[in-house]
C-alpha cells in the first residue's frame, strides 16, 4: 500500500511546527527562571542539557505524528465527500514496519544516550570535570559535606572543618563537591536545583552526590520528597563563594560568635521537630556524631546498627537477643525511654547487660564512590570503569567473622540497591 | 500545627472519642452539607418508596449491566469528591505567598492532596474501568453474564465498602497525611500514630478484594464464554485489552495486597518490615508498592486504548488498521509493565547500571505505544470521519497524550529524572498522561456507551461544551505546572516563598475552574439527556453504526443480552452480520437460564466495612464479631441453593416481539 500523498508536505509542515513548537518553549522558559535548564553548576547543566537534546530527539517522531493527527482528522472528515473513503484497507505490511521500525529508532538512540549519560552522571561517582572545558586536577581534593535531613531542616556538617550548619549551605566555586546524605527518621530528598539533581535522603543509610558549583551566587534547596508537616519549610540558602571567601566564612563560623559545639546533647535537642529554624551556626562538631547518625545511635545507651550487623554476622545473641529488642529500637525512642518506663530491677538488669555489649562506636563508612571517567569526551563514555572493584562475597564474610564486636567491619549501610 | 494527644483509648469504642469529629470549620460545615444532603435523600428514598425498588433491582442483582451501570455511579460520586480535593489544593497554592499560609493548615493540606491521589486512582479511576469493562465485555463477546455473576456483584461492593472508609476519614479521625503511596518510615506508626495511614490501609484492602475478585471474573468470561467462532484473533480489540488489564490485575494486585499487610503487621503488632529499625528497610516497601503501581497505570489506560479502537474503527466507518499488531502491542505492554518500576525512584541510590536498565526498558514500552497510535492514525486514514462526541475525545486524547507519552519518555531517561524527579513537570507529566488518556477515554467510552446502556444518546450541545471546557482547561492547569516543574519546584508544596511564582499556580487554578466549568457542563449534559430521552430516543439498538456485537442486541439490551448466541465469523462480527445480511431470529425462543439476584454480595461488603472500622479504630470486639460475621456469612451462604432460575419462554417471545416493532416502526 503506498504511502499517504501528504506526506511530501506534511515534512515542511513537521518541520516548521517543530521550529515554532522550540521557539515557543524557549521563550516561555526564558520568561521565568527556569533555573533546570539554566543552573549555575556543571552537573545539573549537563542534566538540564540531556533533557533539552532528548525532547529534541522525541519531538522528531512526536511532531510529524501530531501534524498528521490533525491532518488526517481535518482531511478525512466526513463531510468532505472528495477526500478518498477505502472501507476495506485495514493492513499494509510495509506501513507496519514502519510504525514499529520508527519508534524503535528513536529509542535506539535515546537508549544509547540514556546508558551514557547515566553512567557518567552517576551521583555516586566522582565528577571528572569542574565544566566543559576543565577537567579536575589529578590531586584536587573534593569538599566534603556531610547531610542530615532532620524535621524538618537540614543539618551540614563539613568534617575537615570541624564546623557545622543549620539550613545555610556554603561551598566554594569551581571545587569538586562530595556530599554524604543521611536522614534522622523519614525519607527526604536532596535537592540543589542549581547545582545537580537529587538523591533520597533515608534514615540508617548513606547516599552519595558529586557536584560543582561553577558560578558564585545564591539559590535554594530543598527537599524534593514530601516529609511531614514541616515539609513546605523545609529549604536552606545555598551561596556558592570563591575560595578565599569561603576560607573567611569557615574561620568566621569556627571563631565567630555562634551557637557552640554541636555534640550529641546539642543534636539530640535539634533533632526535634521543629519549623522554620534559622541559619544556626557552630563552631565545632563531635568528630564521630554524623557516623552515629547514620547507624542510629546518638541517643545514649543506643546499639549501633553496625554494631547489631556485626554480631548478627557472627551469628547472633540467641535468645539472649530476644529480651532486648524492645530496647534497641530506634523509632520509637529507644532503649532509654523504655526502661524509664519500666525501672524494674530486671529491665535495668537488661538494660545494664546490653550496654555492656554495645560500645556505642560506629565505626568508620567505606567509601563506596565511583570514580570519574578517564576520558573527559562528553557522552562519549570511553574509559568507564565498572562502579567498583569485585569483592568475593565470602571474603567479605569471613572478614566479619574475624573483626571483634567493636570495630565492626559492616561499619555501615551504604544505600547502594 | 500542635500535635494533639489521640491515646485515649476504651473497650467498648477503642480510639474512638469527641476528638474524632470534625475540628476544622470547613470540615465541619462540609460535614453539616453532607449530613444534610445525606438525610434528605434517604427521606426521599423513602417517601417514594424507592428503598425496595433500589434493593431489589440494583444492589442485589447479579445482571452485569447494572453492576457496570453502579460502578460508574461510584465513579462519578467519588470524582465529584477528589476533584473538590484538587480543586482545594490549587486555591491553596494559588494563595500562600508572600507569606501567607493560605486557608488550609498542614494537617489539612497534607490529607487532601493524599485524599486526592487515592481517590482518583483506586475510587474514580478503577471503579469507572471496572465498570465499563463489566457492562460491555460480557456483551461484545456475546454472553448473556460474567462467569461468576454473584462474585461480580460481592466485588463491586467490596470496592464501594472501600469508598465508604475513605468517606468516612473525612468525618472521622483523619485520613492519612503520608503521600497517596503511604512511603514508611513516615507511615509507620512512629511517625504517623492515628488513624490516617489506618484508614488508607483497610480501605486499599477491602476494595482490593473487590478488585482482585472482578479481575479473576473477567478473565475467567473472556476465556471461557466466549461466542462459538470468536477466537482469540477475532475478539474485539476492546475485550482484547480487557483481558490483558484483567491479567494485570490479578498478577498485581495481590502485591498491593501483601506490602499492604506487612505495613500493617509494623503498625499493629511491632513488626520491622519497613521500620528504620532492626534491618527493616523502607526501600523494600517502595520497590514493592511501584511492582504493583506501575503495572497500574498501565489496568487504567490499556482498557482506554481498546475504547480508542472501537470508537476509532466506529467513526472512521473502516475496520481497525492492523488488528494483529494493536493485539501484540498490548500483549507487549502488558508484559513490559512489569520491568519497569524502578522508574519511579532512580533518585533511590541504585547503580548507574540498574537505573539505566530500567530507563531503556521504560523507552521501550513506547515502542508498543507508537505503534498503538500509529495504527489509530491510519484507520482514520481514507476513513470518513464523523466527528461525533467520543471520536472528538479521541482525537483530543491523541493529541494530549502524545506529549504526556513524551515527557514521560523524558522522565525515564535517569540523569533528567535527577533534576525533575517529584517536581511538578512529574506531575503535569502523569495528569497528562491519565486525565489525557485515561478521563478522555472513559469521556469518549461514556458517550459511545451510554445509548446502549439507556436507548438515548447523550445531548450533544452540552457534551460539546464539556469538551471545549476540558480540553483548553486541562492544557491550562497544566501548562503552567510543566513549567514550574523547569523552575525546580517541588511537588506537595502548601506554601511558597518565591512570589514570582504565583502567577503560573494562579494561571493553573483558573484552568482547574475551567475543568469545573467541563465538569458542570457533563452533569448538565447527563441531566438535559434524561430530561429530554424522548427526543433523543433510539429504537435499532446501533446508533453510531457500530461493529461488533453489543450493537446487534437492543438498547437498552434485555437481561439475558442475546435471545440467541450470535455465532461469529470475522472479526468486527456485527460489522460482517450486516453485511452479510444475517436475519435477526423472530421465532423458536426458549427459556432462558439465568443466575439470580442475593443480598449477600452487600451483606458481606457491609461486614467487610465494619471490620475495617473495628481495626482502624482499635474497636476489637467489633473487628472479632464482623470477622467471625464475614466467615460465617460466607458458609451460610454456601447452603444457598437458590441462585438460579429460568426467563420463561414467553417473557422472551414477548421481549423479542417488542423489539420487531419497535425495529419496524423505526424503519418505515
Amino acid at each position: 500500500m503506498r504511502p499517504p500523498e501528504s506526506r511530501p508536505k506534511l515534512r515542511h509542515l513537521s518541520a516548521l511546527a517543530k521550529i515554532a513548537t522550540a521557539l515557543s518553549l524557549t521563550g516561555a522558559l526564558t520568561a521565568c527562571n527556569a533555573i533546570v535548564l539554566h543552573p549555575s553548576g556543571d552537573v545539573a547543566q549537563q542534566q538540564g542539557d540531556l533533557v533539552v537534546a532528548s525532547t529534541l530527539l522525541m519531538l522528531l517522531i512526536i511532531v510529524p505524528v501530531m501534524a498528521a493527527t490533525a491532518w488526517f482528522a481535518w482531511h478525512y472528515r466526513a463531510t468532505n465527500k472528495s477526500a478518498k473513503y477505502d472501507p476495506h484497507w485495514d493492513h499494509s505490511t510495509q506501513l507496519e514496519l514502519l510504525i514499529w521500525a520508527a519508534p524503535l529508532l528513536i529509542i535506539i538512540c535515546l537508549g544509547a544516550l540514556t546508558w551514557v549519560s547515566t553512567h557518567l552522571l552517576d551521583p555516586y561517582r566522582t565528577i571528572g570535570r569542574l565544566d566543559a572545558k576543565t577537567p579536575v586536577a589529578a590531586n584536587a581534593k573534593p569538599l566534603e559535606v556531610e547531610v542530615v535531613a532532620l524535621d524538618w531542616k537540614w543539618l551540614f556538617i563539613y568534617p575537615e572543618q570541624g564546623i557545622a550548619t543549620v539550613n545555610e549551605l556554603v561551598v566554594p566555586t569551581n571545587r569538586p563537591l562530595q556530599f554524604k546524605i543521611t536522614s534522622a527518621n523519614v525519607m527526604n530528598s536532596f535537592y540543589v536545583p542549581a547545582m545537580a539533581g537529587q538523591i533520597y535522603a533515608m534514615p540508617g543509610m548513606e547516599t552519595r552526590l558529586h557536584a560543582v558549583m561553577n558560578k558564585a551566587g545564591d539559590s535554594v534547596g530543598f527537599s524534593a520528597n514530601y516529609s511531614g508537616a514541616g515539609f513546605s519549610h523545609m529549604r536552606f540558602a545555598t551561596h556558592a563563594v570563591a575560595d578565599d571567601q569561603f576560607a573567611n566564612w569557615v574561620k568566621s563560623v569556627q571563631t565567630g560568635a555562634n551557637a557552640g559545639t554541636l555534640d550529641r546533647t546539642v543534636y539530640l535537642q535539634l533533632e526535634k521537630p521543629s519549623e522554620k529554624v534559622p541559619v544556626t551556626r557552630y563552631s565545632a562538631v563531635s568528630p564521630d556524631l554524623y557516623n552515629a547518625i547514620v547507624n542510629m545511635c546518638v541517643q545514649p545507651g543506643k546499639m549501633c546498627a553496625s554494631e547489631m550487623m556485626a554480631i548478627d554476622a557472627r551469628g547472633g545473641l540467641g535468645k539472649a537477643g530476644i529480651r532486648n529488642v524492645e530496647m534497641l529500637s530506634y523509632d520509637r525512642g529507644g532503649r532509654e525511654s523504655v526502661a524509664a518506663a519500666n525501672p524494674t530491677a530486671a529491665v535495668q538488669r537488661e538494660l545494664a547487660w546490653v550496654r555492656a555489649l554495645c560500645a556505642q562506636n560506629p565505626g568508620v563508612v567505606a567509601d563506596k564512590s565511583v570514580k570519574a571517567p578517564a576520558s573527559m569526551q562528553t557522552l562519549s563514555g570511553a574509559g568507564i570503569s565498572e562502579p567498583q572493584a569485585a569483592v568475593s562475597f565470602f571474603a567479605r564474610d569471613k572478614e566479619a567473622l574475624a573483626a571483634p564486636v567493636s570495630t565492626p567491619a559492616h561499619s555501615s549501610q551504604i544505600s547502594r540497591n | 500545627m500542635e500535635a494533639v494527644d489521640h491515646s485515649h483509648w476504651s473497650p467498648l469504642l477503642g480510639r474512638l472519642w469527641w476528638d474524632a469529629l470534625p475540628q476544622e470549620p470547613i470540615v465541619l460545615a462540609t460535614f453539616v452539607v453532607v449530613a444534610l444532603g445525606g438525610v434528605a435523600m434517604v427521606a426521599g428514598l423513602t417517601y417514594f418508596k424507592l428503598w425496595g425498588y433500589l434493593w431489589k433491582e440494583w444492589f442485589t442483582s447479579v445482571d452485569h449491566k447494572k453492576i457496570g451501570i453502579m460502578y460508574c455511579v461510584l465513579g462519578l460520586v467519588m470524582f465529584l469528591r477528589g476533584f473538590a480535593d484538587a480543586v482545594m489544593m490549587r486555591i491553596q497554592q494559588s494563595i500562600a505567598f508572600n507569606g501567607s499560609e493560605g486557608y488550609l493548615t498542614a494537617h489539612h493540606y497534607d490529607q487532601v492532596f493524599t485524599a486526592h491521589g487515592v481517590i482518583m486512582i483506586f475510587f474514580v479511576a478503577m471503579p469507572f474501568v471496572t465498570g465499563l469493562m463489566n457492562y460491555v465485555v460480557p456483551l461484545q463477546i456475546g454472553a448473556r453474564d460474567v462467569s461468576f455473576p454473584f462474585l461480580n456483584n460481592f466485588s463491586f461492593w467490596m470496592t464501594t465498602a472501600g469508598a465508604v472508609l475513605v468517606m468516612a476519614s473525612l468525618f472521622i479521625g483523619e485520613f492519612a497525611q503520608t503521600g497517596w503511596l503511604a512511603y514508611p518510615p513516615l507511615s509507620n506508626l512512629a511517625y504517623s500514630p492515628w488513624v490516617g495511614v489506618d484508614y488508607y490501609i483497610w480501605a486499599l484492602q477491602i476494595a482490593g478484594v473487590g478488585t482482585l475478585l472482578s479481575g479473576v471474573n473477567l478473565i475467567a468470561t473472556i476465556v471461557k464464554m466466549r461466542a462459538p467462532g470468536m477466537t482469540m484473533m477475532r475478539m474485539p480489540v476492546f475485550t482484547w485489552t480487557a483481558l490483558c488489564t484483567n491479567i494485570l490485575i490479578v498478577a498485581a494486585f495481590p502485591v498491593l495486597t501483601a506490602v499492604m499487610a506487612m505495613l500493617s503487621l509494623d503498625r499493629y503488632l511491632g513488626f520491622n518490615f519497613f521500620s528504620n529499625d532492626f534491618g527493616g528497610s523502607p526501600m523494600m516497601y517502595v520497590n514493592l508498592i511501584w511492582i504493583w503501581g506501575h503495572p497500574e497505570v498501565y489496568i487504567l489506560i490499556l482498557p482506554m486504548f481498546g475504547v480508542f479502537s472501537e470508537v476509532t474503527s466506529t467513526f472512521c466507518g473502516k475496520r481497525l488498521f492492523g488488528y494483529s499488531s494493536m493485539v501484540y502491542a498490548t500483549l507487549c505492554i502488558t508484559i513490559l509493565s512489569y520491568l519497569v518500576w524502578l522508574h519511579h525512584f532512580f533518585t533511590m541510590g541504585s547503580g548507574a547500571s540498574v537505573n539505566s536498565f530500567f530507563g531503556i526498558t521504560t523507552m521501550v514500552i513506547s515502542i508498543p505505544t507508537g505503534a498503538k497510535l500509529f495504527n489509530w492514525l491510519f484507520t482514520m486514514y481514507r476513513g470518513r470521519i464523523r466527528f461525533e462526541l467520543p471520536m472528538m475525545w479521541t482525537v483530543a486524547f491523541m493529541m494530549t497524550f502524545t506529549i504526556g507519552g513524551m515527557t514521560g519518555v523524558l522522565l525515564a531517561v535517569p540523569p533528567a529524572d535527577f533534576v525533575l524527579h517529584n517536581s511538578l513537570f512529574l506531575i503535569a507529566h502523569f495528569h497528562n498522561v491519565i486525565i489525557g488518556g485515561v478521563l478522555f477515554g472513559l469521556f469518549a467510552a461514556i458517550n459511545f456507551w451510554w445509548p446502549k446502556a439507556f436507548g438515548f444518546k447523550l445531548n450533544q450541545f452540552w457534551g460539546k461544551v464539556s469538551f471545549w471546557l476540558w480540553v483548553p482547561g486541562f492544557w491550562l492547569a497544566f501548562t503552567p505546572l510543566y513549567i514550574l516543574g523547569l523552575m525546580g519546584v517541588t511537588r506537595r508544596m502548601r506554601v511558597f516563598d518565591d512570589p514570582s511564582l504565583q502567577i503560573w499556580f494562579v494561571i493553573a487554578a483558573l484552568g482547574a475552574a475551567m475543568i469545573a466549568g467541563g465538569i458542570g457542563a457533563m452533569l448538565v449534559q447527563f441531566a438535559v439527556s434524561i430530561w429530554k430521552r424522548e427526543e433523543l430516543k433510539d429504537v435499532s439498538g446501533d446508533p453510531w453504526q457500530g461493529r461488533t456485537l453489543e450493537w446487534s442486541t437492543s438498547s437498552p439490551p434485555p437481561e439475558y443480552n442475546f435471545a440467541f448466541t450470535p455465532i461469529v465469523h470475522d472479526i468486527d462480527a456485527w460489522d460482517d452480520m450486516k453485511r452479510c445480511g444475517v436475519e435477526r431470529p423472530t421465532a423458536g425462543f426458549r427459556p432462558i437460564h439465568m443466575p439470580k439476584g442475593t443480598g449477600t454480595g452487600i451483606i458481606l461488603a457491609g461486614l467487610s466495612t465494619a471490620l475495617g472500622f473495628a481495626m482502624i479504630w482499635y474497636i476489637w470486639w467489633l473487628a472479632a464479631v464482623s470477622f467471625l460475621g464475614v466467615i460465617g456469612y460466607s458458609i451460610f451462604h454456601t447452603f444457598n441453593y437458590k441462585r438460579d432460575y429460568h426467563i420463561p419462554v414467553e417473557t422472551v417471545e414477548a421481549t423479542e416481539a417488542e423489539r420487531s416493532r419497535q425495529l419496524a416502526a423505526a424503519g418505515a
